[in-house]
């Protein structure tokens, strides 16, 4: 019953900041709130925001779990597109809905492997060797592609996945709550999560104290490309079309972004998982807002930019400091008095 | 009987060599294949070239310069009769084309212009973007007639030149049709993605998309994808909103097939074509051409026979 205040009690700034985005955003447009069901499926800015945020929390459950390790996946974005153009040509030449599914995910799979053999097996350094599936990868998506937007508007199977609806939630919205849930079950159900912390505190010292390192590695890398592999799919299902060129083109940098706002730290050790998925809601209410405001466009980065500063700026080592500094200095008073109270008595 | 067979086969042999001997050698120099209408462009060029007997020779400079230089320089040392370049940047060309001048070979540049003194080059053949941009506005205009209609725009990606002239183009053709106004304009960096997210923020910021009369995307993928945010928003694209882009690009064909969208307007991958012809009439009767040939910015509309025009564009590579 405590499990889920306590969580999101440790995230009070990312919650405040969030609820002053979504406030701001309710001022620039009136109707953010309002949710009405539109084709048996529930339909407003709100839902707009849970739904095209799909892909950065997918991506950053994945990109939290690498950080934690002290590592980082600059690949996701082109993993998505290889993904997404596997599942639209497997789609595309007969095979069903499962065996396309599968056959995506499990390239997917790969995909993580292969960063993780480079890190956990090689010892190559992670920016360096996830760096090469990001240059790699849409090439790799586009050889798949041959060089087009491979559609399957004929396939609604697969569509459904990106655009479909099941209990009047978007599909993409029911997939990341339940791989979010799975992914905090899995990680603080079990000592999982404190051996992934060990290795970014220490990967030497854990090692040595007889946590097998490499596997947890090889895993942490291997669930990104999976989870990264599932936002892919939904990419390219939501246009009906695998896009080998622009899907998921900068994503992996929305995803770190979500993961420092979320109170992660780059340098490894602690984590959390429901800070990145509040991250990746800031970001995505920020860009849903923006988008509403009607801003002429060459406004949009600026003012992502300063908004990104300020919340930054205020969880900040340095102002973190201050503002216990500024409490302690309150209390120190509020005690003074009281004991001058107690004396007058 | 051997004999005449084989004399036959050597007068043949001698005839083709006769008429390779007359027929053009040109180099063509393409930037790559980013997209599916680079693809095409290359494609037609090579049929272009095939059905004048042209002997194309293909480089493919896989977004370089430096490829594109070398593969100009190894043209020029082959002697070609003419060379052509799809230009990756506008800078840095002026050495290479002295050489080609001083060798004496014509070049034409395709679909870009470039930063150089126009007597370096024979011609350019590009479209004309502020063009495209109001012949798209003038169908508006001519289709909405006199009643008032709010327009949204989704913008390239910002800053692009495409962007900032199919947006002035637009703007020129509308402009003194106080009825057309664009309250929204936001880009959608050419992406189907993008161009579905704003169309979504359109529509919820346009009380559910019915203060919304028409959509002009600066692509047809833009298009494809705003349309599929118009049908989630129960909305029927192309009657409730009207849908015109640029671009003509095989799927804004089939979406005029299924009624969705209402028109677009062709930016041609044929740009090999008329500079073949400009190359004929300079080779053969030294006729020095204009400095700029514009393509043609072709209006298509679901009238004209859009499952017959995706099969052929189909075909193109695109």
């Amino acid at each position: 019953m405590m499990a889920v205040p306590t969580i999101l009690r440790e995230r009070t700034p990312q919650l405040i900041v969030l609820a002053v985005i979504l406030a701001l955003n309710a001022i620039i447009s009136p109707g953010f709130f309002s949710i009405e069901i539109q084709n048996g499926r529930l339909y407003g800015s709100l839902i707009d925001v849970l739904n095209r945020g799909a892909p950065v929390t997918l991506l950053a459950i994945g990109m939290t779990l690498v950080i934690a390790t002290k590592g980082i996946d600059l690949s996701v974005g082109a993993v998505m597109a290889i993904v997404g153009a596997v599942a639209a040509s497997l789609i595309t030449s007969g095979y069903s809905l499962p065996a396309t599914l599968a056959g995506a995910l499990f390239v997917g799979l790969i995909c993580g492997l292969w960063n993780g053999a480079l890190v956990a097996l090689l010892d190559i350094q992670p920016i360096i060797a996830t760096l090469i599936l990001m240059v790699a990868g849409r090439g790799i998506a586009q050889l798949i592609t041959a060089g087009v937007i491979l559609t399957f508007n004929d396939k609604p199977e697969l569509i459904f996945v990106g655009s479909g609806s099941f209990l009047t939630l978007p599909m993409p919205v029911i997939i990341w709550i339940v791989i979010a849930i799975l992914a905090i079950l899995v990680v603080r159900r079990s000592a999982l999560g404190l051996l992934i912390e060990a290795i970014g505190v220490n990967r030497r010292a854990s090692t040595l104290s007889g946590v097998n390192s490499r596997v947890i590695l090889l895993a942490v890398y291997a669930v990104s490309g999976l989870c990264a592999a599932v936002a892919g799919v939904i990419a390219a299902a939501d246009i009906k079309g695998a896009d080998a060129n622009n899907a998921g083109l900068w994503l992996e940098m929305d995803a770190i972004l979500a993961v420092v706002i979320g109170g992660t730290s780059l340098l490894g050790g602690r984590f959390s998982l429901v800070g990145s998925l509040m991250g990746a809601m800031i970001i995505q209410s920020l860009n849903t807002g923006i988008l509403l405001a009607g801003f002429p466009p060459e406004f949009n980065l600026i003012i992502k930019a300063a908004i990104i500063l300020i919340i930054l700026v205020v969880q900040s080592p340095a102002s973190q400091t201050a503002m216990a500094n500024f409490r302690a200095s309150r209390h120190a008073v509020a005690v003074k008095t009281e004991s001058r109270e107690h004396a007058a008595r | 009987m051997r004999t005449f067979k084989l004399l036959a086969a050597t007068a043949f042999a001698t005839a083709l060599t006769v008429s390779s001997a007359f027929a053009l050698t040109v180099g063509f120099s393409q930037i790559g294949s980013e997209s599916g209408w680079r693809a095409a462009e290359t494609s037609v060029t090579k049929m272009e070239a095939q059905k004048r007997g042209i002997d194309l020779k293909f480089a493919d400079a896989q977004q370089k310069q430096e490829n594109q230089i070398k593969a100009v320089r190894s043209f020029i040392a082959q002697g070609v009769d003419a060379i052509l370049i799809a230009p990756v940047v506008a800078t840095g060309w002026d050495a290479v084309l002295k050489e080609a001048k001083e060798a004496n070979i014509p070049v034409i540049l395709l679909d870009r212009q470039i930063d150089a003194p126009d007597d370096l080059y024979l011609t350019a053949v590009t479209s004309d973007q502020v063009h495209e941009g109001k012949v798209a506005g003038d169908w508006l205009v001519k289709t909405v007639g006199d009643k008032p209609c709010n327009i949204v725009e989704l913008q390239g990606t910002t800053g692009s030149s495409p962007a900032i002239n199919r947006k002035k183009g637009f703007e020129e053709a509308i402009a003194g049709h106080d009825n057309l106004k664009i309250i929204r304009s936001q880009t959608g960096d050419f992406t189907r993605t993008k161009g579905k997210e704003v169309a979504e923020s359109f529509l919820k910021a346009e009380n559910g998309g019915k203060n919304i009369c028409a959509l002009y995307a600066h692509n047809d993928d833009m298009a494809v994808g705003a349309i599929q945010a118009i049908k989630e928003a129960g909305l029927q694209p192309g009657k409730d909103i009207l849908v015109v882009s640029i671009d003509a690009v095989p799927d804004i064909f089939q979406a005029f097939v299924a009624g969705e969208a209402n028109a677009t307007v062709e930016l041609t991958p044929n740009m090999a074509g008329p500079a073949f012809d400009a190359l004929d009439a300079y080779l053969k009767d030294k006729k020095e051409p204009a400095k700029w040939i514009q393509t043609e910015s072709k209006l298509y509309t679901p009238a004209d026979d859009p499952q017959k025009v995706y099969d052929e564009k189909k075909g193109l590579g695109y």
